[in-house]
């Protein structure tokens, strides 16, 4: 699994096609900021890079998505309105899950109160470690069934499932019971959207596609913290799904430093300088 | 008599944040031995210079915040540790005395740069202001053709004594010795990305260098003047600071404009606080 | 049993007592003269004791005049050769020897707490690794001497006597060696009667590390020995750190000759509390000011002046916080407060403690278990003390802190100027310009913004007015070893 992942991390991605691709990941992005120290200035910052994440080059893209905690959901929709820039929030007891279903679907029906378009729920791990597979789906038809028209997005927390086969199992119990997206992580424990991980839940969408005829989208989100590393996965899910799959429709990326750090390479195709930290705002 | 025992050779590598690289071109050089040899030298690369950089700017910050003192017990040791191993780089008693004394002078200026640089400024307001000297930050460093160790070491050392880290482009004719000098370096306490060592082209290293943004300063012993100007031209870009040099060839010249040296790598930042009510 | 008791539970640090049978000590050891180790002409060895014990440690030569003599003409002898040396030279057998005594540090450690009587603590994290810090400061501006003095040409003095107390012995003998010997001086020291094997031991690293021979000596002795050296023709330069009435001697004894002489000496430094300070860092800073090594400092916070709003509660908190002050074994890495260095020195303290109940304040000392042998004096505090009283006005020397108040700003200024000492202050307040403009007011050659009993020897230390004059550390401390030629 591993090793094919990382044959897959050797293509060579040069000039244009980096410049294509960079634009491609930012577009992709879901830029999160999940912090307890969060606040609404921060967050307004966020949005404000989101929707134009680089002044000085009108060509890259607004990204797909902001991410934030339900508490400030209606501070990102308020900053996010009329951008087309999507307004994510965690919710169902992110990042644990270790509270009551009435409690995950109360949290997810303040998130959806407060105008978020997207909903990234974890399920819960200790229900699948314990073999509970209809109490991990029940919940997640649950939380589908409050999000209507909004997008769900399921988190397996792959750090925690154990093997390969666990998360290629967790997969499809998301997809079958109605996720939109599958997403690796949460960003707060372990190792996140490793190489091999991605291989295996992008088999699983492939699988569940070619099975039901319905496309789920993927989300690589936790340890994506280089340039390189999210044009990896661009390849990864090209490699395995194919070119259609390069949207946000269908794929996300989860994080919030990498975003300088494709804004700094992206710099570096056009003015042949490697870039520094100061080039571009932090926020 | 072990006459007919093969030796193990050496393999000559970078030296990139405290580890032993080879150039990820995979090019090489070729390269004298003080016995008159010849051996494949790493042909480092712009890449190279880029992994080199972000390894020196990640350690930039941690060193300059050590203690003055503590910086200078490293550099002496790095002079400890040159003494004790120098036979090993093959440049002739001489050379290396001078390059040993060169560290020991450098190694005590580290305490002495705020007293000699710094100072109270006597505001006509009610303000005690001071001003003190402070790392630049990540330097970069063109070495001469000769002397290959001195030649380095004499560049080297004022920067590390004044709170900075460095990438350093070594002698083009001449770079086993400065090799070499990364292994004494790396038993001397100095943390890893501190000082980074490429052998390779000087015109196509230390341009890489001079047009890379996230480098704060050059200092270029190479006596090129044409390639100084292009230097020049390149780190304009970001306002890089520049000083060239006459390369060291004695203890003397080495120590001679100390203080210059040290002041070309350092920013003055002048701090008011109110006295008073 | 009824329902109602329990016995509490107490738990208490168990000994911590540092091994000392590691120590490479001589039984006796004679003066260092020369490059190496020789009997006093007079031949008089004594007892150099353990005051937390009274048992003796080692017996250790007394040097008389006819070996000062001799110690002054081979330091002239050795002088010109030591100063002709480039300064990078010099400069390597200072760093020779600050190396050096990072090496024996827990073994010069233990030495100085067994001959003083201060903590294990203090010599070990304080003492031991500033005396090697000071070595490799001074080490590094043997060859950039002109840096240090703006540029001017300077040339060394030649022969100086230095004279060092039984607070801190072998942080004062680094202080006074490696400044005069960068410079190119050549150095006789002589040590305090009762601490003389730390410079014993320093000696032995001056030899490991190869000093040439006469460059520097160390004759342990008593006030004759001192006076000697102060008198003898053949030197250059006196520097003394001790009490102000032997400063003043010694400055009278040099009137009339062209002697160089720097004083450290005595003080009554003021403690100053603000009424917006920040109340417990406060405490621990007074404690620090006042208890640190028994209190057996030049620099110490001995007055503590507080504001009136705040003067009962910090009463009350340092009573509390002293009352968990561990008296006891210096070698006990939990002790806190040692023992008092001498017989002398404990007769001092405990007269004018007499004096100060005496004179009407109200003294009150920590309830403590002091061993049976050894000096020990319980730290002591005073309040309703006026600025007239003896306790006041002078030099206790000892673990015993008076507390004065103040209304305004302005009053704790002049109460702390005050003084005909002029050492150290401290001020504690939260607002950063109230210190600066109180710490440009003092009279006072140290001042510590809300800390105490801070060194280093790139911070310049000395006093003002009968304090003494002279600075030691920074390069300020290298222009009592330098005339300037040009």
């Amino acid at each position: 699994m591993e090793e094919r992942a990382a044959q897959l991390g050797k293509r060579s991605i040069k000039t244009t096609a980096k410049q294509q691709g960079i634009r491609l990941a930012i577009s992709m992005l879901d830029l999160t900021t999940l912090e307890g120290a969060d606040t609404a200035g921060k967050v307004r910052h966020l949005c404000a890079k989101a929707v134009c994440p680089a002044p000085t080059m009108p060509e890259i893209p607004s990204v797909a998505a902001v991410c934030v905690y339900p508490a400030l959901v209606s501070v990102a929709r308020e900053a996010l309105h009329g951008t087309g820039v999507r307004t994510a929030s965690v919710a169902a007891g992110f990042p644990a899950g270790q509270v009551s279903l009435e409690a995950k679907l109360a949290d997810t029906e303040d998130a959806l109160a407060a105008g978020a378009e997207e909903i990234d729920m974890v399920i819960s791990r200790e229900a699948f470690l314990a073999g509970d597979d209809a109490r991990v789906q029940r919940e997640i038809a649950a939380v589908k069934e409050r999000c209507g028209e909004a997008r769900l997005k399921v988190i397996l927390e792959t750090a925690e499932l154990g093997s390969y086969d666990h998360v290629r199992h967790a997969s499809m119990l998301a997809m079958e019971a109605g996720a939109d997206f599958i997403k690796t992580s949460t960003g707060k424990a372990g190792a996140g959207a490793t190489p091999g991980v991605c291989l295996v839940m992008l088999e699983a969408i492939r699988d569940y596609a070619e099975r039901s005829g319905r496309i789920v989208g993927f989300k690589a989100a936790g340890g994506i913290s280089s340039a390189r590393a999210a044009l990896h996965r661009l390849v990864l899910v090209k490699e395995t799904l194919g070119d259609e799959w390069l949207t946000a429709d269908r794929l996300r990326i989860g994080a919030s430093s990498v975003l300088n750090d494709l804004l700094m390479q992206y710099a570096r195709t056009k003015t042949g300088r490697y870039g520094r930290p100061e080039d571009f705002s932090r926020e | 008599m072990s006459s007919s025992r093969l030796e193990v050779r050496k393999t000559h590598k970078l030296w990139i944040g405290g580890a032993f690289v080879r150039s990820e071109s995979g090019r090489y050089d070729r390269a004298p031995t003080a016995d008159g040899r010849t051996v494949n030298v790493p042909r480092a690369s712009r890449k190279d210079v880029r992994d080199a950089l972000a390894a020196a700017r990640q350690a930039a910050a941690p060193w300059a915040a050590r203690t003055a003192y503590n910086r200078g017990q490293i550099l002496y040791r790095a002079a400890e540790a040159l003494e004790a191993r120098g036979e090993g780089l093959d440049v002739g008693r001489q050379e290396l005395a001078a390059s040993v004394d060169v560290l020991l002078h450098y190694a005590g200026w580290t305490d002495k740069l705020q007293p000699v640089l710094g100072g109270v400024n006597p505001v006509a307001a009610p303000f005690l202001s001071f001003s003190l000297p402070e790392p630049t930050g990540v330097v970069g460093v063109v070495a001469p053709d000769a002397p290959p160790l001195l030649g380095l070491v004499a560049e080297l050392a004022p920067v590390l004594a004044a709170g900075n880290v460095a990438v350093a482009v070594l002698s083009e004719s001449d770079p086993v010795p400065g090799l070499d000098l990364a292994e004494v370096l790396a038993v001397s306490d100095l943390p890893a990305g501190v000082v980074n060592l490429l052998s390779g082209r000087r015109v196509e290293l230390s341009m890489a260098l001079a047009a890379h943004r996230d480098l704060n300063a050059i200092v270029d012993a190479a006596g090129d003047r044409e390639l100084a100007g292009e230097l020049d031209r390149l780190a304009a870009e970001t306002i890089k600071r520049v000083r060239h040099g006459r390369c060291a060839e004695t203890y003397e010249q080495a120590v001679a404009d100390a203080l210059e040296r040290l002041e070309a790598v350092s920013e003055l930042k002048t701090a008011w606080h109110p006295v008073g009510a | 049993m009824s329902a109602g008791t329990r016995t509490s539970l107490v738990w208490d640090y168990a000994p911590a007592p540092e091994a000392v049978d590691h120590l490479r000590l001589r039984d006796r050891y004679g003066l260092f003269l020369d490059g190496e180790f020789r009997d006093p002409v007079e031949g008089r060895y004594l007892p150099t004791i353990n005051p937390a014990s009274e048992e003796p440690i080692a017996e250790v030569g007394w040097a008389g005049p006819a070996d000062v003599a001799l110690a002054v003409e081979r330091a002239r002898a050795a002088q010109p050769a030591w100063a002709a040396l480039p300064g990078l030279e010099r400069g390597k057998f200072l760093f020779r020897i600050a190396r050096l005594i990072q090496e024996r540090a827990r073994e010069l450690a233990v030495v100085e707490t067994l001959d003083g009587g201060k903590p294990l603590r203090e010599s070990r994290d304080v003492d031991i690794p500033l005396a090697a810090a000071h070595f490799f400061h001074y080490a590094g501006w043997a060859d950039k001497l002109r840096h240090g003095v703006q540029a001017r040409e300077v040339a060394p003095l030649g022969v100086v006597g230095q004279i060092v107390p039984w607070n801190f012995p072998l942080l004062m003998a680094a202080w006074k060696l490696a400044p005069a010997l960068a410079c190119g001086n050549t150095a006789i020291l002589k040590p305090a009667p009762t601490t003389p094997l730390t410079a014993l031991l320093l000696a032995e690293i001056c030899q490991e590390a190869e000093l040439p021979p006469g460059v520097v000596a160390i004759l342990p002795g008593d006030g004759n020995a001192g006076a000697a050296l102060v008198r003898a023709p053949g030197v250059d330069k006196i520097a003394f750190t001790g009490s102000t009435a032997v400063g003043r001697e010694i400055q009278a004894a040099l009137a009339g000759r062209r002697v160089g002489l720097t004083l450290e000496l005595g003080g009554k430094s003021a403690n100053i509390v603000f009424e917006d300070a920040a109340l417990d860092q406060a405490v621990e800073g007074i404690v620090n000011g006042i208890f640190f090594n028994q209190g057996h400092v030049c620099c110490a916070g001995s007055r503590l002046l507080i504001q009136e709003s705040v003067r009962e509660e910090v009463v009350d908190r340092l009573w509390r916080r002293m009352g968990r002050l561990r008296v006891g074994d210096p070698l006990d890495k939990n002790t806190d407060v040692g023992a008092i260095n001498s017989a002398a020195q404990l007769q001092r303290i405990e007269a004018l403690v007499a004096a100060g109940e005496a004179e009407g304040a109200r003294r009150r000392t920590i309830a403590c278990e002091l061993p049976e042998r050894g000096y020990w004096f319980a730290p002591t505090l005073f309040t309703e003390v006026s600025p007239a009283h003896r306790i006041a006005v002078e030099e206790i020397f000892g673990p015993v802190v008076s507390v004065l108040s103040f209304r305004t700003q302005a009053e704790a200024i002049e109460k702390a100027n005050n003084s005909r000492y002029g050492l150290a202050a401290g001020i504690w307040t939260d607002k950063g310009a109230k210190a600066f403009e109180v710490a440009r007011a003092l009279q006072a050659g140290v001042v510590w913004q809300n800390t105490y009993n801070h060194f280093d020897p790139t911070a310049a230390f000395g006093g003002y007015k009968e304090s003494g004059f002279g600075r030691e550390g920074g390069p300020a401390g290298l222009r009592p070893y330098l005339r300037i030629v040009r």
